[in-house]
């Protein structure tokens, strides 16, 4: 009797074992049927859509890419965020945005996963630090890069290979026309082509300072020059970005932006490769995802003499050569405030997102480039579009914005200031970068930064 | 299904006897419950924000964020030179603005009331149809006529290049000229109002006396259209001061945009989510609308008088 009462104990223990982990399991692998992802209205947000269509057929789960205009994209994931909603399950967000995301509990760690599914491994170091890293340093991660991208350019193969045009520019500064080698001599040749009563202009950059596109193009001059935005992982800021080198890079930027043609206060992306295409500049800056318009012969009269380099060098101020692009792009993360089954399924498209076939794809659609390194390094992606082999460059060479959860005031201080100089020409690079320095400086010592016990990763 | 005669007459009874007065509360309760919860609730709350330190992006720590700091937010919006640069440049927009607005929209009326032609009732109606156009729009196309290298405006005129959407000396101007563009016709609307209901036995009169024409305007026409041309100053005021979507159509929210304090508003509220600096500020403007649009109504009041 007791052997059967210690039996029948044990088999019910078993059952009851065999059932609660069948249930656990179950849970676990409950998957929503859907997910939507929310990203800027831009042609690789479309192109992620198409993408996806794979991850449908494979799993049974739906994707909807939402896709929010770029004036409003940031404010509009923020206010989202901000109410705890669950409208979008990944969100595809600009990388200044990780620290806040971060620190505000809106987004899940993904430290774990990139490292378990090999994500960490696959894709490049820069990118997994400036698309997906915070606290800088810390190796805790949010996000899988989605889109890498970078400030490059764009110019008139006709005009820059045309023999008057060579013999001209020689006889003036006393070297070869070519693809710019400095940011010295980019700025010699905007000069040489601008002839504004022939409505002809000698470069297209950006003036637009309502959000990033000023302080992106700023930084790269800053930086080449041998000034900084500061020390990313002590947060000093003085001696950074009001050093002589800074100065230089803030000073250039002034000069370079006479040579642009009228009305451009207000350039981004669209007024750049409009410039362009109407054939009033003969070089254009944008980030390399807007460049499949420019390489398009549909859209672009000049296409078939386009050509592209990568932001040159500079021997800054203190003798030291420096080569810095600015990155754009967006890595995508994981909403906190979804259900179980929610992130089941994002977990799911992200694992799929980052397999090494979806980025061979991925980086063969106009405008979309992976950071997979494999995929980056393959003759394939090089040869996709003209433009590829200075994006893979630039990977090399990009550097970020600040990505604490303040970049928003930091960022609209530097704009708002140095606009004011080098769009406006009031008051002096010095005095623009000095106060700057000084507001950064004042945001820092306010939020506790400074202190000797402070610690990044204590959130 | 209720077939008992008694019972239905005792529910009929129980409605009768519900007084008009509970029935109208009734039905105001959720109207209220409503006006509460989305308008009068806020304002409060954002007035108790305007003196805390807060941010709506950061979380919500009760001594942290939002921290009471007393009126610091206000004194540092006042004590602060750049924010007084910003109240004088709405000051202008909203003289130059309104001010267009009023004479050109009473003078078309004056003009389209007093001559007589055919096809005067359709051009009326397309004089009003720039203000039934939603204001980013305008802001948008007027952007694309202001382009100094393929807009029409500078074309149409022969003024060059010049740049009224970032150029920090026309930018004004290029706000001005489409915000007049597109609500004088609300001017000129009223003043047709106003000068319809003019009666025409008061100018009959005037003829007999041999009136001159400044005459009849200074003391027929203008006093009897005065308050109409009140409320549209009223509303025109008020509408500049808050201007914001047309702006941001034409020249963005950078700070090649005319300094205006609704854009300024925007910026600290949504893009830098200084949400208590935001909120003392926003306490600030309604203080200055209230105030110059109760010096017009006391006007008001005396032209009804």
């Amino acid at each position: 009797m007791k052997k059967i009462l210690i039996w029948l104990l044990v088999i019910v223990f078993t059952a009851s074992l065999a059932v609660s982990w069948m249930g656990c399991k179950q849970k676990e692998e409950a998957v929503a049927d859907s997910i939507t992802i929310h990203w800027a209205q831009w042609a690789p947000a479309d192109n992620l859509q198409a993408l996806s269509d794979g991850f449908t057929e494979e799993t049974g789960i739906d994707v909807i890419v939402e896709q929010t205009p770029w004036e409003t994209f940031v404010q509009k994931y923020n206010v989202e965020m901000i109410a705890g909603s669950d409208a979008w399950d990944i969100i595809v967000a600009d990388s200044q945005d990780v620290g806040n995301m971060a620190i505000n509990g809106h987004f899940v760690e993904l430290t774990d996963f990139v490292k378990e599914k090999g994500i960490l491994d696959a894709f490049l170091p820069s990118a997994m630090y400036y698309y997906a890293e915070y606290p800088k340093g810390f190796e805790r991660y949010w996000g899988v890069p989605v889109e890498g991208d970078a400030l490059g350019w764009a110019y008139r193969k006709d005009l820059f290979e045309d023999p008057d045009n060579m013999a001209a520019f020689e006889a003036e500064y006393g070297y070869a026309l070519d693809v710019p080698e400095s940011w010295d001599m980019l700025k010699d040749i905007a000069e040489f082509f601008y002839d504004p009563d022939n409505e002809f202009y000698g470069v297209a950059v950006y003036g637009d300072n309502g959000y990033d596109s000023l302080a992106m193009f700023a930084e790269q001059t800053i930086r080449a020059y041998g000034g900084d935005l500061g020390n990313f992982e002590t947060f000093e800021v003085d001696g950074y970005l009001n050093n002589e080198g800074a100065i230089a890079g803030v000073d250039y930027y002034r000069d370079l932006y006479q040579f642009v043609p009228p009305g451009f206060g207000d350039a981004f992306f669209v007024a750049t490769n409009d410039a362009f295409i109407s054939g009033i500049v003969p070089m254009a800056t944008n980030y390399f995802a807007f460049l499949p318009a420019l390489a398009n012969p549909e859209t672009n009269p000049f296409a078939d003499v386009t050509g592209y380099f990568t932001c040159p060098p500079q021997v800054g101020v203190d003798g030291v050569e420096r080569q810095s692009v600015a990155l754009g792009g967006q890595a995508a993360s994981v909403v906190s405030y979804i259900s179980d089954e929610k992130k089941n399924a994002a977990f799911k498209w992200l694992e799929w997102f980052a397999e090494e076939e979806t980025q061979a794809e991925w980086a063969t659609m106009p405008g979309s480039f992976t950071c997979h390194e494999a995929v980056l390094n393959s003759d394939e992606f090089l040869s996709a579009a003209p433009y590829n082999p200075n994006m893979k460059e630039s990977f090399t060479l990009f550097q970020d914005w600040w990505a604490v959860p303040q970049y928003d005031e930091m960022l609209r201080t530097f704009s708002e200031i140095l606009g004011a100089y080098i769009i406006s020409g009031e008051g002096t690079a010095e005095g623009a970068l000095q106060e700057v320095t000084d507001i950064w400086t004042g945001i820092f010592e306010e939020d506790g930064y400074y202190d000797p016990d402070f610690d990044p990763n204590d959130f | 299904m209720n077939n008992n005669p008694r019972k239905k007459r005792a529910e009929n009874m129980a409605y009768r006897s519900m007084k008009d007065t509970t029935l109208l509360r009734i039905f105001v309760l959720p109207v209220i419950i409503l006006l509460i919860v989305m308008n009068v609730f806020p304002l409060f709350w954002s007035l108790v924000l305007s003196f805390s330190d807060y941010s709506a992006k950061k979380t919500t720590n009760w001594g942290v964020n939002p921290e009471m700091i007393g009126t610091e937010n206000y004194s540092q919006i006042l004590s602060d030179p750049k924010m007084w640069n910003r109240f004088i440049t709405t000051a202008k927009f909203v003289l130059l603005s309104v001010g267009l607005q009023m004479i050109l929209g009473f003078g078309i009326a004056l003009l389209l009331h007093q001559v007589k032609f055919f096809g005067k009732g359709f051009l009326t109606t397309l004089l009003i149809l720039p203000m039934t156009m939603s204001p980013v729009i305008v802001g948008i196309m007027w952007k694309l006529f202001y382009n100094p290298n393929y807009g029409m405006f500078n074309m149409l005129l022969g003024l060059g290049k010049i740049d009224w959407t970032t150029d920090p000396n026309f930018n004004l101007f290029g706000v001005v000229i489409a915000d007049v563009w597109m609500w004088t016709p609300f001017v000129m609307l009223l003043s047709i109002a106003g000068l319809s209901a003019v009666p025409q036995y008061l100018y009959e009169a005037a003829e007999i006396d041999r009136a001159s024409w400044w005459y009849k305007f200074s003391r027929i026409t203008m006093p009897m259209v005065y308050p109409l041309l009140l409320v549209a100053l009223i509303f025109r005021t008020m509408e500049a001061f808050k201007i914001f979507d047309v702006v941001m159509g034409i020249t963005g929210r950078g700070t090649t945009a005319p300094q205006l304090l609704s854009m300024y508003l925007y910026n600290v509220g949504f893009v830098t989510w200084q949400t208590s600096y935001g909120s003392a500020l926003g306490y600030i403007m309604l203080i200055m609308i209230i105030a110059i649009t109760s010096i017009f109504i006391k006007y008001l009041n005396r032209a009804k008088q």
